[in-house]
């Protein structure tokens, strides 16, 4: 089973359709893909953010990400994993992340973009910083990433 | 060897990177971040909270007591947030 992995790190914006399209294109082995999307949302906790700006890690983001996918292969039976993620600033409404995975069966897929998104959002070297009308400040990591993360550590 | 700093640690420590030369003493990356922490204000703004402070050697992430030597580079920042 071939297993394409896609990793990207860019300001540009990504078309969803498109990046399925590349990820299924003459193959007849692809029974499901789940797309996860991460959008800017302007409600943080009850407070309205106008804006946010990512900062990544260049060289170690993409290492990090391509072992989170590397993990994800070795864990299910997948057959194209697309990971993308976007730096800069960022208005409500707009793209942060995607995350593709390809199966035979659905469940290797949901599983496996479940995982890789709790991983990413705890490992991969990125910050956000979070503009309002109170102030700027960088983004807390919140705990609930942490349980999220580590309810796929296996014993 | 050279230094990374991202997010809040580099506004802290004021610069994105550098290059260091600590003594044979410092070995491993608690006592590179308790060593530049003594360098200045600044240093000490940054890592006062040292158990926060997340750190990785070329590359991949490291605990506190990691050996920092042969390091190319090290990096040091908060808990990361992206996704």
């Amino acid at each position: 089973m071939t297993c394409p992995v896609t990793i990207r790190i860019q300001e540009d914006d990504f078309d969803i359709a498109r990046e399925i399209a590349l990820l299924t294109r003459s193959r007849t082995d692809i029974g499901a893909v789940v797309s996860f999307s991460g959008i800017c949302r302007s409600d943080e906790d009850g407070a309205k953010v106008a804006a946010l700006t990512l900062e990544h890690y260049p060289g170690m983001a993409e290492e990090e990400i391509a072992r989170h996918v590397g993990e994800a292969t070795s864990r299910w039976p997948l057959n194209g994993v697309t990971v993308i993620h976007r730096v800069g600033r960022f208005m409500p409404g707009q793209n942060i992340v995607l995350v593709l995975t390809a199966s035979q069966h659905r469940q290797a897929a949901f599983q496996a973009a479940e995982f890789l998104m709790d991983y990413l959002k705890t490992n991969a070297p990125f910050w956000k910083k979070e503009e309002s009308a109170t102030g700027t400040g960088w983004v807390e990591a919140h705990i609930r990433d942490d349980e999220a993360a580590a309810r796929w550590t296996r014993s | 060897m050279k230094v990374k700093y991202f997010a809040w640690v580099r506004e802290r420590v004021g610069k994105a990177e550098e290059i260091i030369e600590p003594p044979a003493s410092v070995r491993t990356v608690e006592e590179l971040i308790a060593w530049l922490s003594g360098q200045s204000e600044a240093y000490a703004y940054a890592f006062e909270k040292p158990k926060v402070i997340r750190a990785a050697i070329d590359h991949a992430h490291v605990k506190p007591d990691a050996a920092i030597a042969g390091a190319r580079e090290i990096a040091f920042f908060p808990p990361m947030t992206g996704g």
